[in-house]
């Protein structure tokens, strides 16, 4: 049980980015006045881009089909397949078909109709930044628009074409996995509302690959409508942000880099949720209980969903980002010049220069950043944070005191206010009932009872024949734990920085600045997949990581060196703790793979880690989910320690072995990192780092 | 209508005097549709009085030309006391016209206003020009050859700029920079080759002077450039020494202006057809020393294709080719080091140029189009078919609507009710949006049936991408526009509004994405550099070409509340030029680089290429007597 937190002294405390400041409108409290049905019937009329070539949504398609790059390709695509262009082209138009959006203001009348009868029913409020739209107004008549939201909930899109259709901004088409098409009438309602659906795995197929993005193009360059689209690619499970995914970056930028466009805007959109309608089925996704098909009928079944509260969500338009300006130094349009057009687009055969790579990765980092900066948060995912302090067995067991977790959230609530957190109401967190709510809001994760509180274990539906084995009452225990992990997640972009500068310190042993970035960026290397870092910007994380520990009070910093404050220690700790679950999770892939396949491998981790929970080896519930063991791996691959052969994974020893002399030849030149990660990890009790398996292979 | 043209046997004379009576009585009487026959040379100012001995451009600049303006000292725009602007003079069409509608575009596209007002100093101060820096062993020696020469301070001043905005800026504010020490009036290429001659051994550093009309910085006076600096003003060296009827060419001086040699060769029926729209003022010797392109080079060719042979003085000697056949494969065409040399390696002297009967037959024409891509994807396809008259030029929306607001005043009423019932008919009939269309001016040379079939053929293509014939009128409208833009410049210097135009060659496929995105760097250049009003931003494709269009950007503003204007300017400017090479337009298509785009010949012609100038420069000057420092 960690010790109660107390306050460190503050020197300055900066109330960033409140609540207060901006004006948020309830688009529930505005409707619930007027009627539904007259919301849904009033006249649309946007201000739609001013170079935009006005056309349906047909000659679109058959621009498309007709152009000179989806010609040439096909044409390509002839040649080494044997068939005619013809029937190339054939297939380039049932892809389109099966493709294309079919935006139609009916359906979306319809949508925005029953849509305000569900949001009504399970939120409190649906907020949004009204300065943020306003600017989004002005934005859309100037340049393509692209609508770049995180994807937290099934309903995200749905709220914002909702939101931009109550305040007259050209509705969006937004880019939507293929699964939800195959809902036979949803994805049809959905087509209509504006989604074009994209196969999951494209892999090497050209012809798809040349009409999808000469499709993205064809609006972006002409303005059709604003592009939607998730950087993260899915739906993240874990609520934390998701390492962005490119093609589809790379495909919306495109038209700016081969001048196409004069500028494109890209609008971070931070969705917030109280509570996240899906939040158990992200749990069982990421516990290994398949994710149901997306069919209707699961949808209906999800119906349950509507008899529950879940708080409020909060939708907060970021400013816009000028490409043009964000490319500046990055990008020479020039390169292009001695290139036919029609032969600059990216397909498999052109590949994106590395330049342009680094540019379209860097841009999704950051708007994946902003994102993240952009999310409001309240009290839950702090207390979140705090819970997970404690053992599983204590919040099984004997429960938390209720006092102490109320006055931790409010220590948590000012550090992170130092951290410039955008916390809802921070004011109001005083109130008694405040907390009172939120806990009451996740009482599917946890229970208040005479002055503690407890973890809720989950109920099985299926009558008890037998006692649980030992694996079933670990998964039990997990799911609640998985659930608060994931809401910590939330905040977690919060501290990462200075998270990290804090194990850094821990592991360097220093208080050296040059000593503690090598630490940090090593760190970052070991960890991304896992945090959004900017490609690049490590020196600066660094930077602002010691800044907010400086502004908090935490350390001292001058040009040589970073020390503790006194009175700090308490925050450096608990930093430190926060990130331990990873450095614990990070463990366990190694051991019992040197060949795997791709197929087993989950399944076989995951066996390695319920066992190592049941043996007492590993504290972390973490370690259990999917995602975690995913970037696990891609981070081992990284570091080039293990490598995919079709379809399996293969340790590779002489690799490992090269990274160990590598990591050694790091070691003596700067006598720290790889021992202390080892020394702490291995006087935590646990297992030895990743990295130590590597080494020791 | 027609019977005033095609003047079958009579002589070339009475026919050039003929088509000049009936360009008179068609604007007069001009009926709605119709195909009357107007000269080209009507556009530009009329030179009655002159018979073929007299020339232009007398030694003595400042006796017709401004000294801090464009052109004609008589020709100049005003607004008068009634507020409605008024062109002086009457060397032009519009002349002594009143032109109703400019003042309301004009304040309302720059929001500038006839109460603010910036008048120029009106004369030059010779007091403050600073006093020559005379070599006077070269001084003696020139005194003994009867070449003239002057170190009079109006003469130098004259000879120390071109057409730039901050040059002419400069001079309407009074300041003046670096100026030649002295200028010198060679006679002809003889006396070239004595002042080469003696500027190589007294190291003194020539810039030769032709008409004065560059927009590139390239006349200025380099400011380090210690040694005495000598203007050698070409524009007495302007005689056409033979017309070699057989070949078709003309043996010609290269002092002379294009109004001139127009002049001249019409009298004996031929013309060469070169008519870049500076032609009234540039000399042959600048085209060729800038590789200056004309409007009906889809005829006539540019520069380059109508050379045949030259002469240039240059501190080695003089580079000439012994025979004058039409093609030759002798290694590297040396004509080519000479034409874009822009005065750094020698004095252009004579030039043989190809030469061709006069046109039988000329007609404007004007199509008007929805919106400006279906406007470039025709004249793309009139390029594809290679059926382009002499001048095809596209406007987009904003420069069609200057050119409306430049219509003068009428004085039937019929006239403008036809005009009135014609704009109604193309902006309500057929769906196009005022603010959307643009318009292709038209120009169609040769014998009149070939002319009526080319017509219809280029008709018929606008046809396809939705142009709709919007009559003679509005072409030949356009094409005057091209004559007194330069003195528009100067109106609106007069009330806080400075600008430019600056020119490009791009492929077709970028020629959209170009125009869109280079308007749009201007406007949000001027508004991130504090430009209190909008600008205005505007461009035409002013020739096709198999592989690519010519594009010529118009770009100005109001700079009420800049302290530094010029500076902004050129800040835009500079700006445009990195959005013009970043979309893969050229550095210049015919107006050079001079100094003012130096900075960027590297990336153009890349690192050998430089070397490969540099070495020519270093062989033929080795001593940089020609020390005007442009392109490298
Ligand atoms: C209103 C306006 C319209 C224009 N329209 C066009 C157009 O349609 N097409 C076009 O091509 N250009 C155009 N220009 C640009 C300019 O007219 C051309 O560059 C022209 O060729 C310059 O000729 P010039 O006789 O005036 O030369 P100048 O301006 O006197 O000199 C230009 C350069 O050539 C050098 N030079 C001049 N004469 C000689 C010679 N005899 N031997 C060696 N070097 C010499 C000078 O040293 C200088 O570097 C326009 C300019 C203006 C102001």
């Amino acid at each position: 049980m960690p010790t109660p937190l107390k306050i460190p002294s503050c020197q300055q405390r900066h109330a960033a980015g409140l609540m207060e400041d901006e004006t948020w409108v309830d688009l529930l409290k505005e409707k619930k006045d007027g009627c539904d049905l007259s919301h849904a019937c009033r006249p649309f009329n946007p201000q739609t881009y001013s170079g935009a070539s006005h056309c349906t949504t047909a000659e679109l398609n058959a621009a498309v089909l007709e152009s000179h790059f989806l010609h040439r390709v096909a044409t390509e695509v002839a040649m080494e397949t044997g068939v005619t262009v013809k029937e190339v082209k054939e297939e380039a138009r049932s892809i389109l078909e099966e493709m294309s959006q079919n935006l139609q203001l009916g359906f979306v009348r319809l949508m925005g109709f029953v849509l305000t009868k569900v949001l009504k029913r399970i939120f409190t409020g649906v907020f949004f930044n009204m300065d943020g739209l306003n600017t989004l107004q002005q934005a859309v008549k100037e340049n393509p628009v692209i609508l770049m939201p995180n994807h937290r909930s099934y309903v995200d899109f749905l709220v914002i074409s909702y939101i931009l259709f109550t305040y007259d901004i050209p509705l969006p088409v937004i880019a939507a996995g293929i699964p939800l098409a195959g809902m036979s009438i949803v994805g049809e309602i959905l087509r209509r509302s504006g989604a074009f659906f994209i196969r999951r795995s494209i892999g090497s197929d050209k012809l798809y690959w040349a009409v999808l993005s000469e499709y993205v193009r064809s609006i972006v360059r002409g303005g059709f409508a604003p592009v939607e689209f998730y950087v993260e690619g899915l739906r993240s499970r874990t609520l934390k942000s998701l390492t962005p995914k490119l093609g589809m970056m790379q495909m919306v930028l495109e038209p700016y880099f081969k001048s196409e466009v004069f500028d494109i805007t890209l609008v971070p959109i931070s969705i917030s949720y109280d509570r996240v309608l899906e939040e158990s089925l992200l749990v069982h996704e990421l516990l290994g209980v398949p994710k149901p098909k997306e069919s209707t009928a699961g949808l209906l079944k999800a119906s349950r969903v509507l008899q529950e509260d879940y708080g409020s969500m909060h939708v907060n338009f970021g400013r816009p980002l000028s490409v043009r300006q964000l490319c500046e130094g990055r990008i020479n349009r020039g390169h292009y010049n001695l290139i036919p057009r029609c032969r600059t687009h990216v397909d498999l055969v052109q590949s994106p220069t590395a330049q342009e790579q680094a540019c379209v990765s860097w841009i999704a980092h950051r708007v994946v950043r902003l994102q993240e900066q952009g999310s409001l948060l309240g009290p839950w995912p702090l207390m979140a944070c705090l819970l997970l302090r404690a053992p599983a067995a204590v919040l099984t067991g004997e429960g938390l005191p209720w006092r102490q977790l109320r006055e931790e959230t409010l220590w948590l609530r000012r550090l992170a206010l130092d951290f410039g957190a955008l916390l809802k109401f921070p004011g109001q967190w005083n109130n008694v009932c405040c907390l009172f709510s939120v806990s009451d809001l996740h009482r599917s994760v946890v229970q208040r009872k005479e002055g503690r509180i407890y973890l809720v274990e989950e109920e099985r539906d299926i009558p008890r024949k037998h006692p649980l084995s030992p694996e079933e009452g670990v998964l039990r225990t997990a799911a609640p734990l998985l659930m608060l992990a994931a809401y910590q997640n939330q905040c977690l972009h919060i501290f990462v920085r200075p998270a990290m500068l804090a194990v850094a310190a821990r592991i360097a042993g220093s208080t050296q600045r040059d000593e503690l970035l090598a630490a940090f960026c090593f760190l970052q290397v070991v960890f991304s997949n896992e945090f959004i870092f900017v490609p690049g910007r490590s020196h600066q994380d660094f930077e602002e990581a010691c800044s907010l520990l400086e502004k908090c009070g935490a350390v001292q910093a001058d040009r040589q060196e970073v020390t503790v404050a006194p009175g700090g220690q308490e925050v450096f700790s608990f930093l430190q703790e926060l990130l331990q679950p990873f450095i614990h999770s990070y463990q366990v892939p190694r051991s019992p793979f040197q060949v795997l396949t791709e197929k087993h491998f989950l399944p076989t981790v995951r066996n390695k880690a319920t066992n190592l929970i049941l043996s007492g080896d590993l504290g972390t519930y973490e370690a259990l989910s999917s995602d975690t063991q995913k970037n696990a791996l891609s981070a081992l691959r990284r570091l080039e320690a293990a490598t995919k052969l079709r379809n399996e994974y293969k340790v590779n020893l002489a690799a490992v072995r090269r990274i160990g002399d590598a990591l050694c030849e790091w070691l003596d030149r700067n006598t720290f990192i790889v021992l202390k990660v080892l020394f702490i990890t291995a006087s935590n009790g646990s297992l030895k780092a990743f990295f130590f398996s590597s080494l020791s292979l | 209508m027609a019977a005033n043209s095609s003047g079958g046997g009579s002589s070339d004379r009475q026919r050039t005097a003929r088509q000049r009576l009936s360009v008179i009585a068609g604007h007069l009487q001009r009926p709605a549709d119709g195909d009357v026959a107007v000269l080209a040379a009507e556009c530009k100012a009329q030179e009655a009085d002159v018979s073929g001995e007299e020339k232009t451009v007398p030694r003595r600049r400042q006796e017709i030309m401004k000294w801090n303006g464009w052109g004609y000292s008589d020709s100049r725009f005003l607004f008068n006391k009634k507020g409605q602007a008024e062109f002086t003079g009457k060397r032009y069409r519009l002349s002594g016209m009143i032109i109703p509608g400019l003042k309301d575009w004009f304040e309302s596209t720059f929001g500038a206003s006839l109460q603010h007002k910036t008048p120029a100093t009106p004369i030059l101060n010779s007091s403050a020009v600073p006093p020559p820096t005379l070599n006077e062993a070269l001084v003696e020696e020139l005194k003994s050859t009867s070449i003239p020469f002057s170190h009079d301070a109006e003469d130098r001043v004259f000879r120390a700029h071109g057409h730039c905005l901050h040059e002419i800026f400069a001079l309407r504010e009074g300041k003046l920079g670096r100026v030649p020490d002295m200028v010198v009036w060679p006679n002809c290429h003889n006396d070239v080759v004595k002042i080469v001659e003696l500027a190589c051994k007294h190291n003194v550093c020539l810039i030769p002077y032709g008409g004065g009309t560059s927009v590139s910085s390239a006349l200025e006076c380099p400011r380090e450039e210690t040694r005495s600096i000598v203007s050698l003003d070409t524009s007495q060296m302007n005689r056409i020494l033979w017309i070699d009827e057989k070949n078709l060419t003309a043996h010609v001086e290269a002092g002379i202006v294009g109004q001139d040699l127009e002049r001249l060769l019409n009298e004996s029926g031929y013309c060469t057809g070169h008519e870049p729209d500076s032609m009234e003022f540039s000399s042959l010797g600048g085209w060729v020393a800038t590789r200056a392109s004309g409007m009906k080079k889809n005829i006539y060719g540019n520069i380059e294709d109508l050379v045949v042979h030259v002469k240039m003085v240059t501190p080695r000697g003089v580079i000439e080719k012994s025979c004058q056949g039409p093609r030759m494969s002798t290694g590297p065409d040396i004509h080519h080091f000479i034409m874009g040399s822009e005065g750094t390696l020698g004095v252009v002297t004579e030039v043989t140029m190809k030469i061709r009967p006069m046109p039988e037959y000329q007609k404007y024409g004007s199509v008007v189009f929805p919106n400006f891509e279906q406007g470039v994807a025709c004249l793309r396809e009139v390029a594809k078919q290679r059926c382009a008259p002499a001048s095809i030029r596209l406007m987009d929306n904003e420069q069609f609507k200057f050119g409306h607001a430049l219509k003068p005043q009428v004085s039937s009423i019929f006239t403008s009710f036809l005009d009135g019932l014609k704009k109604f008919y193309i902006t309500k009939f057929k769906g196009f949006d005022p603010n959307h269309l643009c318009v292709a001016t038209l120009l169609f040379e040769g014998d009149r049936e070939r002319v009526l079939q080319h017509e219809k053929q280029v008709y018929d293509i606008a046809a396809k991408f939705g142009g709709l014939a919007a009559g003679e009128d509005n072409g030949q409208r356009g094409y005057m526009l091209t004559f007194v833009i330069a003195y528009l410049r100067d109106l609106g210097m007069d009330y806080y509004v400075i600008g430019e135009s600056f020119e490009t060659s791009v492929p077709w496929d970028r020629v959209l994405d170009i125009c869109r995105n280079v308007k749009a760097r201007i406007v949000r250049e001027c508004k991130d550099k504090g430009v209190q009003f909008p600008p205005l931003s505007t461009c035409r494709v002013t020739q096709t070409y198999d592989a690519g269009a010519c594009v010529y950007f118009y770009f100005a503003f109001n700079y009420r509340g800049l302290s530094d204007p010029v500076h902004v300017y050129e800040q835009v400017e500079h700006a445009a030029r990195e959005e013009i090479l970043a979309n893969g337009g050229s550095l210049s298509h015919h107006h050079g680089v001079g100094k003012l785009r130096k900075e960027w010949m590297r990336e153009t012609v890349s690192d050998v290429g430089i070397g490969m100038l540099k070495s020519v420069k270093d062989y033929v000057d080795p001593n940089n007597i020609f020390g005007n420092r442009n392109l490298l």
